[in-house]
């Protein structure tokens, strides 16, 4: 296969039909929609599924249907439609059947804007719907990545039976830059017995995203959570840089891991061993390669675009080993390579081993707005 | 000649809701005395004087499917071979 | 040599479709009689093992085990979502959504709206009994003006709540929307007719001819307080009325079909 010049909501569109995917529902929003027109494109030419719903309410429901059918399905949306998701995703948990989800954010809360953002982290990480269930989250930082990881999420959706949300923002959506497809995998034939497929001449499948009597509710979330508990023990994955020596970790996933690496060279350059950690699993969370790092680095800086949310989860990591400072930057702006090292060499200077962690500071933007409480 | 008829209920599956009682055309239906395992005072069959035709009213209405319907099939001449 | 026979023959019984479940519907519900006729139809249409349902949230959430045949149960309202991407990928399949009053005439009204315009090709069987029954009688979009319920408790008041909701007309007005019935079950003449009806969404559903639904006017003995044969009369006396019966749409020729 050859390297293209390839948009990412395309690319990762056509990474998904060479994954094999059966059928793809979805609704206009932008920054995603570029997938959704490919896929009208794309799909009917292949004999495949393609249904632009009437919601994205709708849309995740019509995954939920082709999925229980024991075909590889898939939605895309952005922010304000994957609200409307959340209830078929806890559904979609509950009824243990492989969905994947491309969520491409956008400015929030409300309606926000078009511009990328971070903000939605905690919605797919923390709470992706009602209910005690986690959807395996990867978070690509480039167009190259994000295809791959297409594959395997759609690979990790069937090994277990789970929901896997591609989370990136609007940056990496809207871009383009050179990529590698890979090639087009046969589609699956045979569906697995669990599947709705008539019980012509077996007993009957019945997909039940419920439990009425309490004790079996239990017992049916304590299966799910030892199979969360399997793929956090086996599907974690990061990327790291220069960390073996660094004395300071930055921190940062998607796009905003992308740009921290700039810093950290830059950082280098005026002889501080600064490292970059970017999880890729924001979902299984990589805390125990985070805690580990905190044994010998004397500081964290965390760089989100939003107002501070996986931090949380680095400081749990970190557990107060190391002071976790954080950047953020919000409403579609994206962290400049220059406001990182900047920080970068604030934490340099202030972070000693003996000083205890300060509390989250949100630093504006370098243009200081009269509304940002700086909070020491 | 009308045709015979005879009801069979499962009384066990019957939530005594009478609905077939109500439509029975011969009254041929009551609702028994004693109880099922749920509670329910079941429909039992009582065509006293032998009039039901198995016009299967009473298992149209039922909510349970709970009535199983036999009718005569018209007299015919079998012909057999010996 | 001839022998006189007497012979009998079984005229009515439980469906093959229709699993030996005790239900779990109050005494008098016609759910259960809805049930049966689908049961019956997918049997006499030979097409159970190829039939997929999905459920609705509401008093026929459990219906899954009442039926012989593949389910899922579908968020409340969606049961016409789940159905199109059920029946997207399996074109092959036979898909049905089961859904009540409060599931397809008040949070589902998008999704059974669009699967309608899409002419997608299912068959709804949509239950109208005018109030929610599983949680307790609430008042529904299709509960008649003046009608008491748990959260219309001095009556559905038309200047603040409106007045009931006529689906079957609002779909029958879609071009999408092949075949679309209304019937009853509160007599056995009509329930005769409901089947007919029933048969002939599924008909319209295996000869690819679009879009099928059958709204069938139900009962809900409990919450309106009556005894099952009340709430029969009810039906009958001031449903009716308000939701006319008869096939509203039937732009699809019967190509003689004949079950098997």
């Amino acid at each position: 296969m050859a390297i293209e010049l390839l948009k990412g909501n395309e690319a990762i569109a056509e990474a998904a039909v060479r994954a094999g995917v059966d059928a793809y529902f979805g609704y206009p929003i932008t920054p995603q929609t570029e997938l959704l027109e490919y896929m009208a494109k794309r799909m009917p030419e292949l004999g495949r599924v393609f249904l632009q719903a009437e919601s994205e309410l709708g849309a995740i429901n019509m995954v939920y249907g082709a999925a229980c059918a024991g075909k590889r399905a898939m939605t895309s949306s952005s922010s304000p439609g994957v609200s409307l998701m959340q209830e078929g995703l806890s559904y979609i948990a509950a009824a243990e059947v492989p969905v994947v989800l491309v969520d491409v954010m956008r400015g929030g809360p409300g309606l926000g804007n078009i511009a990328p953002s971070q903000s939605d982290y905690f919605q797919m990480v923390k709470s992706a719907g009602h209910g005690d269930f986690k959807p395996i989250v990867l978070a690509p930082a480039s167009v190259q990545e994000a295809v791959d990881i297409m594959d395997l999420a759609f690979d990790l959706a069937d090994k277990y039976r789970t929901i896997v949300t591609v989370l990136l923002d609007g940056t990496i959506g809207q871009m383009m830059e050179p990529a590698e497809l890979p090639p087009m995998k046969p589609r699956r034939t045979a569906a697995p017995g669990w599947a709705l497929t008539g019980a012509a001449d077996r007993s009957k499948n019945m997909i039940l995203p419920f439990r009425l009597q309490v004790d079996d509710l239990e017992a049916y979330n304590l299966q799910l959570q030892q199979k969360l508990a399997l793929i956090a023990h086996s599907e974690v994955r990061y990327h790291e840089q220069m960390v073996d020596d660094a004395e300071l970790i930055v921190v940062g996933f998607g796009t905003a891991g992308r740009i921290a690496q700039t810093a950290v060279r830059l950082a280098r350059r005026q002889g501080i061993k600064a490292g970059l950690f970017r999880p890729i699993t924001l979902w299984p969370f990589p805390e125990r390669r985070l805690s580990q790092l905190a044994d010998d680095a004397r500081g964290f800086l965390v760089v989100e675009m939003n107002a501070g949310q996986m931090v949380e989860d680095v400081r749990l990591a970190v557990g107060g080993q190391a002071p976790v400072k954080f950047l953020g930057r919000m409403g579609g702006s994206l962290p400049m390579p220059d406001d990182i090292l900047a920080a970068i060499v604030k934490l340099d200077q202030a972070s000693t081993r003996a000083q205890p962690d300060a509390p989250c500071t949100i630093e504006g933007p370098s243009m200081p707005l009269k509304h940002f409480v700086s909070v020491n | 000649m009308a045709l015979k008829g005879r009801i069979v209920i499962d009384t066990e599956r019957c939530k005594g809701c009478e609905l077939c009682a109500s439509v029975c055309p011969h009254v041929a239906i009551h609702m028994s005395d004693t109880f099922n395992a749920k509670g329910y005072r079941p429909a039992q069959w009582a065509d006293l004087n032998n009039e039901c035709t198995g016009c299967a009213s009473c298992a149209v209405l039922c909510p349970e499917a709970a009535i199983r319907v036999y009718r005569e099939v018209p007299a015919r001449a079998v012909t057999t071979t010996t | 040599m001839t022998i006189e026979s007497y012979s009998e023959a079984i005229v009515a019984d439980r469906p093959k479709a229709l699993s030996k479940t005790q239900s779990h519907y109050c005494p008098g519900c016609l759910h259960g009689l809805a049930h049966r006729l689908i049961a019956e139809v997918l049997d006499e249409l030979a097409i159970r093992g190829t039939t997929l349902m999905v459920a609705p949230v509401g008093c026929a959430v459990f219906a899954s085990n009442y039926f012989e045949c593949d389910s899922v149960v579908a968020p409340h309202g969606r049961a016409p979502a789940v159905a199109t991407g059920l029946k997207r990928v399996s074109p092959d399949k036979i898909v049905f959504a089961y859904q009540g009053d409060g599931d397809l005439a008040s949070i589902g009204t998008a999704e059974i709206i669009h699967a309608a315009a899409r002419g997608e090709s299912i068959t709804v069987i949509f239950i109208n009994n005018a109030v929610y029954g599983m949680t307790g009688g609430q008042m529904a979009p299709t509960s008649l003006v003046g009608m008491k319920t748990t959260s219309s408790p001095f009556g559905r008041d038309v200047k603040t709540m409106g007045s009931p909701l006529k689906m079957s007309e609002l779909i029958a007005g879609i071009d999408g929307a092949t075949f679309v019935s209304r019937r009853s079950m509160h007599n056995p003449a009509e329930i005769r007719k409901a089947k007919k009806a029933i048969r002939r969404a599924f008909e319209v559903q295996i000869n690819h001819q679009g879009f099928s639904l059958v709204e069938l006017l139900s009962n809900c003995p409990t919450n309106w307080q009556m005894t099952p044969l009340e709430s029969l009369r009810w039906i009958e006396t001031r449903m009716v009325p308000v939701f006319p019966l008869g096939d509203l749409k039937n732009a699809a020729a019967n190509n003689g079909l004949k079950g098997v």
